[in-house]
Formats: C-alpha cells, sequence, structure tokens
C-alpha cells in the first residue's frame, strides 16, 4: 500500500511569493454550479443519496441554486467585485444553460467538477476517466467558449491516475489539494500542474453541516481566516479561496451576514480580489 | 477494476430537468407577486401536531423524533406527549397574541388523542395541513402504492372526522415522498403539498392525477433544523429568521411579495426556556409593516400559481 500520494514535498523550498500591486491575500471565489440528479445509477462505492429516490429534500435543498440561490449569491458577489472561479458540474450546461450564460456574462472563469455531482470517478478505468476530462473540456468550450484550466474533482472523489491525466489534457490547477495556503507544482508524469488552495474547512457546506455555524459565525470565520491570511501574507502572498453552494449560501437567512463579508475584504486594501487563473499564472511568473 | 459502461452514459442530460414533475423556473422571470393588503413578505407558520406511538416503526423508515432507547420508550414518548399538550397551547396563544392565523400539520391520530385542541385551532381560524396517520405514517418508496393510497385517505378522513374540515394541504413525514406520492396526493384530491424546498414561492407541479401546487415549506429555517440539529440557541434562531425576513423584504420591490415560511415542533420551540424567543420574533414580525400571517391556504391562492 502507498503511504503517501506522493504528489508534492513534505517540506518544500518555496521562495515568497509577491501578489499584483502589494497585496497581501489573493481572495478567490468558488462558486459550485452544480447539478444533482434525481435518480442516478448507483455507485458500487458511495451512495448518492442516503434515502431511496426520490430523496425529496436532499434533491429539491440543491435545485433551490438553480432556481433562486445562484442569482441571490452572484449579484452579492459583482455588487462587491468579486469575479466567481466555477467549479461547474458541466451537465448544467445542458439541463439549466441560464446559470451558465450568467456566469459568462459575468465574466466568470469556469472549470470542471465532472459532469454531475451524483457521478463518481472512483473504480474508473483510464479510458473511462479520459471520456468525463474530454466531456468536461469540450462542453465546457461549447457553453462558454472558455477552454478549461482547473478540476475540482466531481463530489471531491478521484483516482491515482487523476493528477496525471488532467496534467496531460494541459489543465493547469487542481483544487483537490489541501496541504498550503500557497499554489505549489504538483508531481505529475507529464505536464505542469500546480495545486490551487481550495478550502474545505471555510467551505460553506463544513462552515454550515460540519460545523452547524449560524450564518453570522461563518461569516465571523471568514473574516477571521481573511484576517490572519492578509497579515501572514506579508511574508509571502497567501491565497484564500471562498467555496460557495448558492443553495446554501443563497438561503435568506445567510446571505446578508456574507454579503458583510465582501464588504469587509473588498474594503480592506490587502485584497487581491481574483480568479484561479490570474493566480496560476502569477505563481507560474515567480515560481520557475 | 473499472465501472459498469452505463455508468457513464446520461439519458436524462438534455435542456430542463432530469424529471417531468414540473419544469425549471427562474423567480427572477415570473410575474411579481402582489400579496394582499399591498403586504410584502408573507409569513406562514406552520407548526407540526406528531402523534409518536410507543412502538416505532421503521417501515419504510423511523420518523425524525422518534421513540430511541429499548421498548418501552417512556422518556421519548412522555416528552413527545410534552408537546402537545403544552407546547401546542403556548404556540396557540403566543400566534392569538399577535392576532396571526397558522397552519397546523397534523397526524390524524393526534385529532383523534387531543380532539378538543384541534377543534380548539380549528375554530381559531387556523389551517389544519394533513400530516398522514400518526409517526409511524412514514412514506419512501417502497412503500406499496395501495398503502400509500390508503395513508393518505386514512389521514384526510381522520381529520375530517375530528375537525370537520377535510385539509386542502399535505406535508409528508419528513417531506420524504416515494415516486407515487405527489400523484396520489393529487388524485385524493389535495390542493397543495409543501415537500419539496426547492423555491421560495409555490409552483405548479404535475402528475399523471392532474397538477397539484407545491408550497416550499424550507427546513433549513425550522426549528429543527436550527435548533434540534445545528444545535443553535432559541435567540440564535429568532435573530436567523429576522435576518431572512429583512433580506426578503429588500428584495420584494423589484421581485414582488416574498414568503417566509416558519416550521414549527411544540417539543422543541415550545419549552419553557425557549417560548419567549419565538413569541419575541412573532412579536417582532408583528410589528414589521410589511408582514402578512398567512395560511398555507391562504399564499397557495393569493399566489396565482
Amino acid at each position: 500500500m502507498t503511504s503517501d500520494p506522493g504528489l508534492y514535498d513534505a517540506n518544500p523550498l518555496a521562495p515568497p511569493l509577491r501578489w499584483p500591486g502589494g497585496k497581501t491575500c489573493a481572495v478567490w471565489v468558488a462558486p459550485n454550479l452544480e447539478y444533482y440528479e434525481l435518480d442516478p445509477p448507483a455507485h458500487p462505492r458511495r451512495k448518492s443519496w442516503t434515502k431511496p429516490h426520490p430523496d425529496v429534500v436532499g434533491y429539491s435543498h440543491r435545485d433551490h441554486a438553480n432556481r433562486i440561490g445562484h442569482w441571490r449569491m452572484a449579484e452579492a458577489m459583482s455588487r462587491h467585485g468579486f469575479p466567481g472561479s466555477v467549479s461547474l458540474s458541466v451537465a448544467l450546461c445542458d439541463h439549466i444553460p441560464e446559470v451558465v450564460a450568467d456566469g459568462v456574462a459575468r465574466g466568470w472563469e469556469f472549470f470542471s467538477h465532472g459532469i454531475y455531482n451524483t457521478r463518481y470517478a472512483y473504480d474508473m478505468d483510464e479510458a473511462q476517466e479520459r471520456a468525463i476530462i474530454e466531456d468536461s473540456i469540450a462542453t465546457v468550450q461549447s457553453a462558454t467558449g472558455q477552454r478549461i484550466r482547473g478540476w475540482l474533482a466531481p463530489a471531491l472523489t478521484h483516482t491515482v491516475r487523476t493528477m496525471d491525466l488532467i496534467a496531460e489534457y494541459g489543465l493547469d490547477y487542481t483544487c483537490d489539494l489541501y496541504h498550503d495556503d500557497r499554489p505549489g507544482r504538483v508531481k505529475t508524469a507529464g505536464g505542469d500542474l500546480i495545486s490551487m488552495p481550495y478550502s474545505l474547512e471555510v467551505n460553506d457546506h463544513y462552515g454550515f453541516f460540519i460545523y452547524n455555524m449560524s450564518p453570522r459565525d461563518y461569516a465571523d470565520a471568514l473574516i477571521r481566516q481573511y484576517d490572519r491570511l492578509a497579515r501572514e501574507g506579508e511574508a509571502s502572498g497567501a491565497v484564500m479561496c471562498i467555496p460557495l453552494h448558492s443553495y446554501l449560501i443563497g438561503q435568506p437567512h445567510r446571505i446578508g451576514p456574507f454579503e458583510r463579508v465582501l464588504e469587509h475584504i473588498a474594503a480592506d486594501g490587502r485584497a487581491w480580489i481574483t480568479t484561479a487563473g490570474a493566480i496560476a499564472d502569477a505563481y507560474r511568473e515567480q515560481a520557475a | 477494476m473499472s465501472l459498469d459502461p452505463a455508468y457513464l452514459e446520461y439519458p436524462q442530460r438534455r435542456h430542463g430537468m432530469d424529471h417531468g414533475l414540473y419544469p425549471w423556473s427562474n423567480i427572477a422571470n415570473r410575474p411579481p407577486i402582489a400579496w394582499p393588503g399591498g403586504k410584502r413578505v408573507a409569513v406562514a407558520i406552520v407548526i407540526s401536531c406528531e402523534f409518536f406511538p410507543l412502538t416505532p416503526s421503521d417501515t419504510p423508515f423511523r420518523a425524525p423524533g422518534h421513540m430511541q432507547t429499548a421498548f418501552p420508550d417512556y422518556r421519548h414518548f412522555t416528552a413527545r406527549d410534552y408537546g402537545s399538550r403544552l407546547g401546542v397551547p403556548r404556540l396557540v396563544e403566543a400566534l392569538a397574541r399577535v392576532g396571526a392565523h397558522a397552519s397546523f400539520a397534523m397526524n390524524s391520530a393526534w385529532a383523534a388523542r387531543f380532539p378538543d385542541l384541534a377543534r380548539q385551532i380549528a375554530a381559531a381560524g387556523h389551517e389544519i395541513i394533513a400530516h398522514s396517520t400518526d409517526m409511524n405514517g412514514t412514506i419512501a418508496t417502497g412503500l406499496p402504492e395501495a398503502d400509500e393510497r390508503a395513508l393518505i385517505a386514512a389521514s384526510l378522513a381522520g381529520l375530517e372526522t375530528v375537525t370537520g374540515v377535510r385539509p386542502t394541504g399535505w406535508l409528508s413525514i419528513a417531506r420524504s415522498q416515494s415516486w407515487n406520492t405527489p400523484k396520489l396526493l393529487a388524485a385524493a384530491g389535495l390542493g397543495y403539498c409543501c415537500d419539496w424546498v426547492n423555491d421560495e414561492l409555490p409552483y405548479r407541479m404535475t402528475t399523471a392525477a392532474g397538477p397539484i401546487i407545491n408550497l416550499p415549506l424550507n427546513h433549513e429555517l425550522s426549528d429543527r433544523q436550527i435548533i434540534a440539529t445545528c444545535q443553535q440557541s432559541a435567540d440564535s434562531y429568532a435573530e436567523q429568521l429576522r435576518d431572512a425576513h429583512d433580506w426578503l423584504d429588500g428584495e420584494v420591490t423589484v421581485g414582488g411579495g416574498r414568503l417566509l415560511p416558519i416550521h414549527l415542533t411544540p417539543y422543541i420551540s415550545a419549552l419553557p426556556y425557549r417560548i419567549d424567543a419565538i413569541e419575541g420574533l412573532l412579536g417582532w414580525l408583528a410589528a414589521q409593516p410589511g408582514v402578512w400571517f398567512a395560511r398555507g391556504d391562504e399564499v397557495v391562492a393569493a399566489s396565482g400559481v
């Protein structure tokens, strides 16, 4: 058995990073624009829903995103100048292209989060995994005109080949590694892949359903996360990602406290408010 | 090792939803709703009146809040009965104090156990929503269709027998449905159900037995979710609902009338140490000039869907 995935150096020699304009913390917002199936096929290693299908609350809670939550979240982001770098269930381009088009109109960047968030990559053979990568590239290109640069595995399900394959297809970054507050190179068979700090700990899903935070407590956690990283970023530019699901953050009791987080970061002066792709570019310019 | 090739086939991948129950709809593209009297935010309070038999059933699943210890579980039976006997009257009184009408989602066995209270609730102008027979009356795929049809019929008949009124609304236990539920509810003559939480306004579903409205009773704004599951205080719960109200009120001018559903459970919210926070919330809402306390059936009727 392998004890270490071998994807990065445990103790790297990392020269300090500098962000444009002397900013100390690069802040990127990652809305997960997802589609969950009501009656997906069974995967031998993970159930999509806890209840027999139809899991009405599980499904309809997530469907709130595509009827209401998305616009509430997106408009709050736009009001304060935060672009989205979208973790996209690419089948959303087929089911509800209106949501994807809204992101395009706002100038957002898109990367793949698999086909559906109810289809898992565990146990895929190489051809199957290539098929979902190629599907992602083609579907997003057709819907948005963008070539995807990043990958967040569908429902965070991987194989040991995933990193090599996405690097081979020319993707720039993975959002699946949580070992650092700064980007770093990922060891792959070929290509040039970097790890882009995403976050589970300040993900709205963790905030609300792992840590059971109130909306105001979650907002406070985001502000503390930002304030600390902006301070540490004086020595070497840090990255803060705010991963969101609009069926959570776009609920009426949560969006107000969240908007105050965006106000705080936008007014602070130390934040480089940007996209994952721009952070990857800035990292590559500095880390040969 | 590889997955079945069918796992990478997507037969429902197409424009629109992956099922035929309702079409996709962006709330921003719908005609704005005008609530009666020029009100801005309809506050729909739904209070669950649940009877938990001492012997729980796990078919098709055990209801949230049901018995937990080995038989006989006196602690949970009596604590739930406390909610019915003392909690429900506290909530009825709190509603009367602010002049609010609400919807009581009632097991038919609850009405049979507390007939005077059930009739008093109906007589006070509140709505009775059918909420199955008792807390063993859960629904999920696997429940035979004939059994589910009979369960819905027994619930409606039992509630009508006690209160004299046949409900037009339905709430499933834990909002859990089978593939057959919307069709069976429509066939039983029900006008609306409260189970799907994907929207913030009523919308129309299509079934083989005709249409049924879904009135979304947001579980995220329920006392069960916030107080019992997420372990937050009653004061925090009240604050979160005030925040929700304020946000929704801010959307009205552009988007039209909004809906704030508040789902309360007597054995959670109507305890002596929590009820003051709930009363404070109701008083605060009553003081908002744009608030319309409305029963579920009134919200459905006024929404025009």
